[in-house]
């Protein structure tokens, strides 16, 4: 857990960082928001004290961070940014032990972390670890910069905009990917974004901030349904705010289940349980249909989502 | 190791034109006819080679120690204010001929080894101190962040990181220091250090070119010799380090 009591930090006369208080529950992804400038990114520098905060307090598991040695509290923050900072120097294997070998583990637990991390970002750990940074893509950059965020197994995620420099798609999918590694770590991560889709996917709650302060900390469902001020109502975008909702919700929690799995039947076209409502919705309008089976994983249909349902209970 | 064979030729040249030029008196008699004393005979060329080499790498090794602790120095954050001042001294440095440093020293320390050791130090610093100050301002601001982020001490920074990518940039800046120190030394001569300036500076006083050219073709070959082993270097540094 982390908790900010009443942190202030000012550059000169300018004040970044305005009396925030803000506490991140243990295994919740708390996402940052907010235009360039709101003091996101200084929040998260005073967390792993690459910044000093000027004034209040920061814990974490109740313990004041200015009373740990730095190192050893940043040993156990992983720390991802968006232009990445890979050693150029070194091979994206050295790259991903850093922390571990920082942590003085044996060789042979290093090189099997390393190999974990590398398949569990999608990397071959037999020719992507022998790459250095600048044969690497984008993308595949920034998937070696979270590889070596986790490699520590920290306890808390630090990452600042790490999509933010990279395509759309790429970055959708490695969204994709921070989710399902989030759900099979359950890391106690602070995310800074501007991008308020970006926040409304990945978090369990979501800080907007603006002038240095918390404007709201909620939900991404309340956020979307009760916007404290006209500020963060604009940010949402008043337009789309019903399909935002929508994409927060998966089908499987909607659909009419079926009693028992069925068999699909022969050339049918369907939705997935983990796909969003936005997406059922989208697939209606685009099929001109009133409602479509659910598969699950396995190919089996669960069940059925009608367009009504959606309509009505979906936002 | 193919990086290795050029060095190695020329200095194996070196050695053998050392060894050799006191038998060539057929060849200079033709450059310098009429003269009996074709061959500078006052030292060996291998004692004067060796001392030669002698100042240039104790000059260097001197010139390194201060100028890269004085580089790293400057780019601490404790340092931080003095930057602009080393800085600034590196550039102006450099517009000092070294002939005037070499006069100016003997005042204050006499003649012989000492003054030009001190000038050449001296002079040698600042290729260096600017490189050092180059290749440490030059690296990616985010490397070093992300390298502080991660849980490196301030040491382990400048050890595994900094150090490493500046490498090559300080390299650059030792090798031009240690040439420039090559000719530097020979002008040593004048003030009564033994360097392989001894020949030219006689064969300047006494008109006989034999000699000159002797000291010339030496110091010349000396400095390819270096300038090679220099380039092997830094090959061998940026693989290992592929930067």
């Amino acid at each position: 857990m982390i908790e900010l009591k009443g942190v202030t930090r000012r550059f000169g006369d300018a004040v970044a960082v305005d009396d925030i208080d803000l506490t991140i529950e243990t295994g919740e992804v708390c996402v940052l928001v907010g235009s360039s400038g709101c003091g996101k990114s200084t929040t998260l520098r005073m967390i792993n004290r690459l910044l000093p905060s000027t004034s209040g307090e920061i814990l974490v598991d109740g313990e004041d961070i200015n009373k740990v040695d730095p190192e050893a509290l940043r040993l156990n923050m992983g720390y991802a940014i968006q232009s990445t900072g890979l050693f150029p120097h070194w091979t994206v294997a050295r790259n991903i032990g850093v922390v571990p070998n920082l942590l003085k583990w044996p060789a042979r637990k290093r090189d099997e972390r390393v190999n974990e991390l590398l398949i569990l970002l999608g990397l071959d750990p037999a020719t992507d670890a022998i790459k250095y940074p600048h044969q690497l893509s984008g993308g595949q950059a920034q998937r070696v910069g979270v590889a070596r965020a986790l490699a520590g197994d920290p306890n808390i995620l630090l990452m600042d905009e790490p999509f933010g420099a990279l395509d759309a798609i790429t970055r959708e999918n490695l969204q994709q990917e921070m989710l399902r590694i989030q759900r099979q770590l359950n890391k106690t991560t602070v995310f800074v974004t501007h991008d308020i889709d970006e926040a409304l996917k990945l978090a369990t709650r979501i800080a907007v901030m603006d002038q240095g302060r918390i404007i709201q900390h909620d939900t991404p469902e309340a956020i979307l349904r009760r916007p404290a001020s006209a500020f963060v109502e604009n940010l949402i975008g008043k337009g789309d705010r019903g399909l935002k909702l929508l994409a927060l919700r998966t089908v499987g929690e909607l659909m009419e289940g079926h009693s028992q799995p069925r068999e699909p039947e022969p050339g049918a076209d369907g939705l997935n349980e983990a796909d969003s409502l936005r997406f059922a919705l989208s697939v209606m309008v685009w099929e001109n249909t009133l409602q479509l089976p659910v598969y699950n994983g396995a190919g089996e249909e669960v069940g059925t989502v009608k367009r009504e349902h959606l309509l009505q209970g979906g936002a | 190791m193919r990086v290795w064979l050029t060095p190695v030729v020329w200095i194996a040249s070196l050695c053998a034109l050392a060894a050799w030029l006191p038998t060539m008196t057929p060849l200079f008699s033709w450059v310098q006819p009429g003269t009996d004393n074709l061959i500078y005979n006052r030292d060996s060329f291998y004692v004067l080679l060796q001392s030669h080499i002698w100042l240039v790498l104790a000059s260097a090794t001197i010139g390194t120690l201060v100028a890269v602790s004085a580089g790293i120095f400057a780019t601490r954050p404790a340092g931080r204010d003095f930057l602009p001042l080393v800085s600034q001294i590196a550039s102006i440095g450099q517009t000092v001929p070294p002939v005037a440093l070499l006069a100016l020293a003997v005042p204050v320390m006499g003649f012989g080894e000492k003054p030009t050791l001190f000038a050449l130090v001296l002079y040698g610093l600042l290729p260096i101190l600017r490189n050092t100050l180059t290749g440490l301002n030059g690296i990616n601001p985010a490397v070093l962040e992300s390298a502080k982020g991660m849980g490196m001490s301030s040491a382990q920074v400048l050890l595994k990181v900094e150090l490493p990518l500046a490498g090559r940039v300080i390299l650059a800046g030792i090798r031009t220091s240690v040439t420039i120190n090559i000719a530097t030394a020979a002008i040593g001569s004048t003030i009564g250090a033994r360097t392989l300036g001894d020949p030219v500076i006689a064969g300047l006083v006494n008109g006989n070119t034999a000699y000159v050219l002797q000291g010339a073709i030496l110091i010349g070959l000396l400095a390819l010799a270096t300038d090679s082993l220099f380039e092997a270097i830094e090959r061998t540094w940026a693989r290992a380090f592929a930067v």
